[in-house]
């Protein structure tokens, strides 16, 4: 066993890890094949008994249900595409940039006042069952005239307490020698943020857009209370609204077609930027 | 006059040497203020008042409250013990795993492919979700885990598992378990990358010997803002158990044997209309978190 321990050798995994790992990611993607497997299976196949897992027979028939039922909505699909896509971007872009924006003073300068209290403001917030504060929330948005605006389904959700709060938790790492650096090579505090803390914690925010992605991408609360007009609505809404709510037979298929095609951009995504949290930083040497 | 004065240059003092810091935190702040800090303190002052969305709050007082700790049977014989039952398993279990998870795979090969593995079950919407785990768990032979059962020989008549009281529990635990690798698992991973590798050859010269040993002392010190995110992910996410549970065993569940506290403020607010109430029930769920929060901050908190 001594002989074996090298110290930060990560790829040193032995072939039982392998094994173990393996078949725990087995057993947890089984539901989610079962999900997929669903979305191919004809009508006949879905209320079987023995129940079946892997599809038979597999057909697109559902994915053109889907189709059709897109085809009777009074907006075309385009619009909840751009609505559902442009809000997402946006919220995420902004939400990124403001809350690292907010968690470097937080990180960097514990003495600065008023510190402290915002910070523990913050995570208190979040402490706060959402459902209940989403009166109020709806009560301001009216107020502000913003029903029914994409600014309604941006604005409020920005300046989200756990994106500061994670980017807070990852810039407390840099080193302040790094930035002291930087400044005595003539560099502006706007500069120090953009060329020394932001790469350094790329981890961090692209962790952040991933889930802030996942987070709008799939709400479908906000767009429910915060829109009123058919042009305005987004993706999730409108495929909930699909099916005829959960447990309707009619349309299992096209809810189960429907849940898929809504989960693929997520996944695309998710596949695309984690490779970057994973190999950025075991090359860096500037670490101190 | 004087402490005016004083308080006064002390707020210029600020300004002059951190201004610019201030305003790196102007947009979000101001954001932050209107849409999340002025509708949870409207909430907290909506829990003193009569309030059925329709009419005008009226003050009440402390008569919420009251009716909540003294008459309220529902909520201290359901509502409160599941919670604190399903927060006090799977809260620490699932932080664990998260970890001993992100921590193995990190030293694997192909490790995008387990992270995605582990990761998608809490991307999956609500409504998807609940139709794969109503499968999984009918209470009638169709269901996936009675059938194996009954093949294997291990029961003979189909288990409501979604009705019966001394299931419904466990199935929301396990369901939420499984969905648990989210937020706290990639934070992990992305917090592994930071560990930098100098320190590991450091600790071998010091005498580390395995790598049980190399995680306490080394990876654990060192991902400490990330442990302290992850735990008060945790502490949060178990005390508001609700969507879950609603899905699975359905609202209000048989025998309140899925209701928790959040279940409870969701009846309360959206089907009985009385916001004011299910705003002391968001108030007591707010002081338990941050109680327990605090306590988290303190262990994680650098020495």
């Amino acid at each position: 066993m001594r002989q074996k321990y090298q110290a930060g050798r990560r790829r040193q995994a032995t072939k039982l890890e392998y094994i173990v790992l393996t078949i725990l990611a087995l057993i947890t993607m089984l539901p989610i094949v079962y999900m997929v497997s669903t979305a191919f299976k004809p009508l006949e196949e879905m209320f079987l008994y023995p129940p079946r897992f892997f599809v038979r027979h597999p057909t697109l028939r559902n994915f053109a249900e889907l189709l059709i039922a897109m085809d009777a909505l009074s907006v075309p699909f385009a619009r909840y595409l751009f609505n559902s896509l442009f809000v997402t971007v946006a919220t995420v872009v902004l939400g990124v940039i403001l809350s690292s924006m907010a968690a470097y003073p937080l990180a960097k300068y514990p003495r600065m006042p008023g510190n402290k209290l915002f910070f523990s403001l913050v995570v208190s917030t979040l402490m706060f069952a959402p459902e209940v504060t989403q009166i109020p929330r709806y009560l301001i948005v009216d107020r502000l005239g913003l029903i029914d605006t994409y600014a309604a389904l941006i604005l409020p959700v920005i300046a989200g307490s756990y994106g500061l709060f994670l980017m807070k938790q990852f810039m407390e790492q840099i080193p302040v020698e790094l930035i002291e650096a930087a400044k005595i090579d003539g560099a502006g505090e706007w500069q120090v943020f953009w060329r020394v803390v932001m790469p350094l914690v790329r981890p961090a925010w692209i962790t952040l857009v991933i889930f802030s992605f996942i987070g709008t991408w799939n709400d479908f609360f906000t767009p429910l209370i915060f829109t009123r007009s058919e042009q305005m609505k987004t993706l999730p809404l409108v495929m909930s609204s699909i099916g005829g709510g959960p447990g309707q037979v009619a349309r299992w298929g096209a809810v189960a077609a429907a849940s898929l095609v809504i989960t693929m951009p997520t996944l695309i995504l998710f596949v695309l930027l984690q490779r970057y949290v994973m190999e950025t930083m075991a090359h860096s040497g500037i670490k101190a | 006059m004087k402490g005016l004065n004083r308080r006064w240059q002390a707020i210029r003092y600020a300004w002059h040497e951190y201004h610019t810091m201030y305003l790196f935190m102007l947009p979000f702040t101001l954001l932050f203020v209107v849409f999340v800090v002025a509708p949870v303190l409207t909430a907290a002052y909506l829990s003193f008042t009569y309030f059925n969305v329709l009419e005008p709050p009226r003050w009440i007082g402390l008569s919420n409250y009251r009716l909540l700790f003294v008459e309220d049977d529902i909520f201290y014989q359901h509502a409160l013990k599941n919670t604190f039952i399903f927060a006090i398993i799977t809260g620490p279990l699932g932080y664990v795993i998260s970890f001993t998870l992100a921590w193995f795979i990190n030293r694997l090969r192909f490790r995008q492919l387990y992270t995605l593995a582990f990761y998608t079950p809490s991307i999956i919407s609500a409504i998807a979700m609940s139709v794969i785990w109503l499968y999984f768990f009918a209470n009638d032979r169709y269901g996936l885990l009675n059938y194996l059962l009954m093949e294997i020989g291990l029961i003979t008549e189909p288990v409501a598992w979604l009705r019966e009281q001394s299931t419904i529990l466990p199935v929301i635990m396990i369901v939420s378990l499984w969905m648990s690798m989210g937020t706290g698992f990639l934070v992990f991973l992305a917090g592994l990358q930071d560990v930098p590798l100098e320190l590991y050859e450091a600790g071998m010269v010091d005498g580390i010997r395995n790598a049980l040993q190399e995680v306490f002392y080394i990876t654990l010190p060192v991902m400490r803002p990330q442990l302290l995110f992850g735990a008060v992910m945790a502490i949060v996410n178990s005390f508001a158990v609700f969507g879950i549970a609603a899905q699975i065993a359905g609202l209000p569940s048989p025998l309140y044997a899925g209701h928790t506290i959040v279940a409870h403020l969701y009846d309360y607010g959206f089907i009985r209309f009385e916001m004011g109430y299910a705003a002391a029930i968001a108030v007591v769920l707010f002081l338990l978190t941050f109680v327990l929060g605090r306590v988290a901050m303190r262990i994680f908190s650098e020495r």
